[in-house]
């Protein structure tokens, strides 16, 4: 076999190997993505339930708690960045990194110091690597989070919340992770989860404009208040979690899928070559048979003379 | 037929419990209350702890809710929680083991959680 074959022979198995490897990651993704978006849909529930109790205490009470007004002139915001522990899913990760630079940009612009937080390892290291600062991160759990993870990104949070900017606390808070709108689209997107904005957390649930009842407070508006609002961090960031989660799985699925025609292009066209390769050694071979045989012939014939 | 409540009991991860109630009994952090039709709109901070409902049938359901709340309006009780078990899907000697586990390694949280899950099995 000619060298020029045995090169492209060596080359189709390679990517035929690496072509059965996406093909199974396509696969794998897939499947995931219908279970995390199986668990988006059984945590939603509770968290449109937990929407509607806040907005109702926060407009049935006339309590002035710090977490649902505004500062009068905020000057430091925390955010929240969520990315992926693995890579090999397309723009997935560094889509969001992106949206959260420019979040940090426009507040920055507006006068307010950034603590940045950061669940998943691209992003731990793509901050790592530009050595900026980073308040805290969590990785281990980009791809199959559960409600004690959420909490446990939630609580530094809150902490920082419920501080004053003056002792290091935040006033504003606000995420950034890669929204699930169908199979085909994801979208990094930026929220503000506090202060709460009312007319949007009514819009999330699909209650604007009906009309809560008064509440009766148990045992206070103010104790509800402190105690739900910690669970509202929560329950976003958990759906925050989720929703990056089933993102990255399509993300991943969408990545290894053209990945896998690539490979199958790729195979194709090295087979072409190496059917020419072979052809053009066979024709190689004819003629130097032919052209052997006939300086045979002439050599023979000049010695009959 | 009696007055009814629809309940839905709600765990951050799922949907637990959903059916309609004749009383609910709950406990709050200013003590235990009984919701029935046509209660008051009300929201309240749960404490952990048993929760009792009164089916309309006739049955009784009970759940152990760790931490949470509860929000009453127009015939609709929610109860909201971190974590919501019901009393049956709890295994008593895993929740015994669980409990002496916390004790040895004392961590007030899970040996919380663990007498919790007990009291809902023996309220059952």
């Amino acid at each position: 076999m000619g060298a020029q074959l045995r090169v492209y022979k060596r080359r189709i198995r390679s990517v035929t190997a690496t072509k059965k490897i996406t093909k199974a990651m396509e696969m794998i993704a897939a499947s995931r993505i219908v279970k995390a978006q199986r668990k988006v849909a059984a945590s939603t529930p509770y968290a449109t339930e937990l929407t509607r109790a806040v907005t109702a205490v926060a407009t049935g009470s006339n309590t002035n708690h710090p977490l649902t007004t505004e500062a009068q002139s905020p000057t430091r915001a925390a955010v929240l960045l969520i990315t992926s522990d693995r890579g090999l899913a397309g723009g997935y990760s560094s889509n969001a990194i992106k949206q959260a630079d420019r979040l940090t940009e426009r507040l920055r612009g507006e006068g307010k110091e950034v603590d940045t937080y950061v669940v998943g390892r691209k992003g731990v290291a793509y901050y790592g690597f530009r050595e900026r600062k980073v308040a805290d991160a969590w990785t281990g759990f980009s791809d199959n989070p559960t409600y004690a993870d959420a909490k446990q990104v939630a609580a530094p949070l809150i902490a920082a919340v419920q501080q004053d900017a003056a002792d290091g606390g935040v006033d504003e808070l606000h995420i950034v992770f890669t929204e699930f709108v169908s199979m085909m689209t994801q979208t990094p997107a930026d929220d503000r989860m506090l202060p709460l904005s009312l007319e949007k957390a009514a819009e999330e649930t699909g209650t604007k404009g009906e009309i809560l009842p008064l509440f009766d407070f148990e045992p206070s508006a103010e104790d509800v208040l402190d105690a739900l609002l910690p669970r509202y961090v929560e329950s976003r960031v958990y759906n925050a979690l989720l929703q990056a989660a089933a993102s990255e799985h399509a993300a991943r699925r969408r990545a290894m899928k053209s990945a896998t025609d690539n490979a199958g292009e790729l195979i194709n066209s090295l087979s072409r070559l190496a059917n020419a390769a072979r052809q053009a050694e066979i024709t190689q071979e004819i003629s130097e048979i032919v052209g052997g045989a006939s300086a045979l012939a002439d050599a023979t014939a000049g010695s009959d003379k | 037929m009696a007055a009814e409540l629809h309940v839905e009991l709600v765990a951050a991860d799922r949907s637990v419990w959903s059916g309609e109630a004749t009383l609910v009994i709950a406990r709050t952090t200013s003590g235990d209350i009984g919701v029935m039709p046509g209660h008051q709109p009300l929201l309240g901070v749960l404490e952990s702890g048993p929760v009792t409902i009164r089916t309309s049938e006739g049955g009784t359901v009970v759940a152990a809710v760790h931490g949470g709340f509860l929000s009453f309006a127009d015939n609709k009780l929610s109860l909201l929680a971190e974590i919501a078990e019901l009393a049956d899907e709890i295994d008593p000697q895993r929740a015994e083991r669980a409990l002496e586990r916390a004790k040895a390694e004392s961590d007030a949280a899970a040996e919380r959680r663990a007498e919790i899950r007990l009291r809902a099995v023996a309220a059952r």
